[in-house]
């Protein structure tokens, strides 16, 4: 809780057993007021066993679906259990927790917060072809949301309530759907984006790729990705609950005066 | 003379194993009815090849043979279409049983006492051990 407004940290994880118990104690000493739900997807260590030990709730896919299905799956946890708000955090430990207060800040003026690096805060370099493709998703994606986003692919980012409901019901689950796509279908829509810049870890596991042959190709995925997004036609049953429909300000109303939702 | 022993024995087969497929209850109806289409009119070809010669003169084709090819082509084409689609339609149900079944699960450990599976148990009550592939 954080003025009376329920507060869910989503961790998808896949394999994360090593680090996952540092990350979860770190939220719970940081961050007291909030939930954790570690979103198991289909892991074959013993990511479930670990973070039910550290005090998580757990909600465990039976197979694996990718990020994309296991965020759907934490939105709709989300939605169910009548949270206010839901933050999604890497269970890699690269996002600092302390930045969430930052995240939360800006939620009263816009629907979607991206925990933004190389936006002045910390020290993460790339180059070459990874880097155009970044440019070009940040130059593109800026433009549709009509705000400066400078790091798309971010896997931090705070939503209100009425962002749960809609991606509850509409999470891409393919490549990069969990970032680019997720982010441009609530641009389209008219939900608000905004980033603000963070400061983002060595991840404490695993290692990202940098050859300039995967460069490439994650380059060509990235620009499929955004053609994808843009020519693909919203559902219809999507744009009622948009920003300025009366479901989305009956949705925000409820955020603000607490009223129970049903189970 | 050959020939349309070899084709109509062809087609008489392929008509025979949907139609048995079929009365196993191995074949959807939805699936069923447009193979049972293709076996009805490759069947009769079997017979009477010189059917194909005349129904190409008739639409133009050259010879039965390029019109037998394009068809074959365009039907494979348009048959591996709506499996694509299938399986997209199928992924897509999967995905949200997928969901459900963590959600109810994580409510049941939650409130139920329901045992917090670990994956080797998991893989236990699995039924096909390809799911966890």
């Amino acid at each position: 809780m954080i003025d009376d407004r329920r507060v869910l940290i989503i961790l998808p994880a896949w394999n994360e057993e090593e680090g996952l118990p540092s990350v979860l104690a770190e939220i719970q000493r940081q961050l007291p007021y909030v939930d954790t739900l570690v979103v198991d997807d289909g892991s074959t260590d013993n990511t479930s066993a670990v973070a039910l030990a550290a005090g998580s709730a757990v909600a465990r896919l039976p197979f694996n679906l990718g990020v994309g299905g296991a965020m759907r799956c934490g939105y709709r946890y989300a939605k169910l259990h009548g949270y206010d708000i839901a933050i999604q955090v890497d269970a890699d430990g690269q996002h600092d927790p302390s930045y969430v207060p930052t995240l939360l800040a800006q939620l009263d003026e816009v629907d979607l917060v991206i925990g933004a690096r190389f936006d002045g805060e910390g020290d993460y370099q790339v180059r070459g072809p990874r880097k155009w493709a970044m440019s070009l998703l940040s130059v593109v994606l800026s433009r549709i949301a009509r705000t400066r986003l400078t790091d798309t692919t971010s896997g931090f980012r705070a939503c209100n309530r009425p962002m749960i409901e809609f991606f509850a019901r509409w999470y891409p689950v393919e490549y990069l759907g969990d970032t680019i796509e997720s982010m441009v279908g609530a641009a389209r829509l008219g939900f608000k984006v905004r980033q603000v810049p963070v400061a983002m870890r060595a991840r404490t596991t695993g290692r990202p790729s940098a050859s300039p042959f995967r460069a490439m190709v994650y380059l060509a995925r990235a620009g499929l990705v955004l053609l994808l997004a843009m020519i693909r036609r919203m559902p219809e049953d999507l744009k009622a609950i948009a920003p300025g429909t009366p479901a989305y300000a009956a949705s925000k109303q409820r955020a603000a005066q607490q009223l129970p939702v049903e189970a | 003379m050959q020939l349309s022993i070899l084709t109509s024995i062809t087609g008489l087969l392929v008509l025979g194993y949907i139609l048995e497929l079929l009365r196993r209850q191995q074949l959807r109806e939805k699936y069923a009815a447009i193979w049972l289409l293709i076996g009805l009119l490759v069947a009769p070809l079997g017979f009477f090849p010189d059917l194909l010669d005349s129904t190409a003169k008739r639409l133009g084709v050259a010879s039965g043979a390029s019109l037998v090819l394009f068809a074959g082509f365009l039907l494979i084409l348009l048959v591996s279409l709506h499996l694509s689609w299938e399986a997209s339609r199928l992924e897509a149900e999967t995905r949200t049983l997928a969901e459900d079944v963590a959600l109810i699960r994580a409510h049941l450990v939650a409130h139920g006492g329901y045992p917090a599976s670990t994956p080797r148990a998991a893989a236990a009550d699995a039924i096909d051990s390809e799911v966890l592939s």
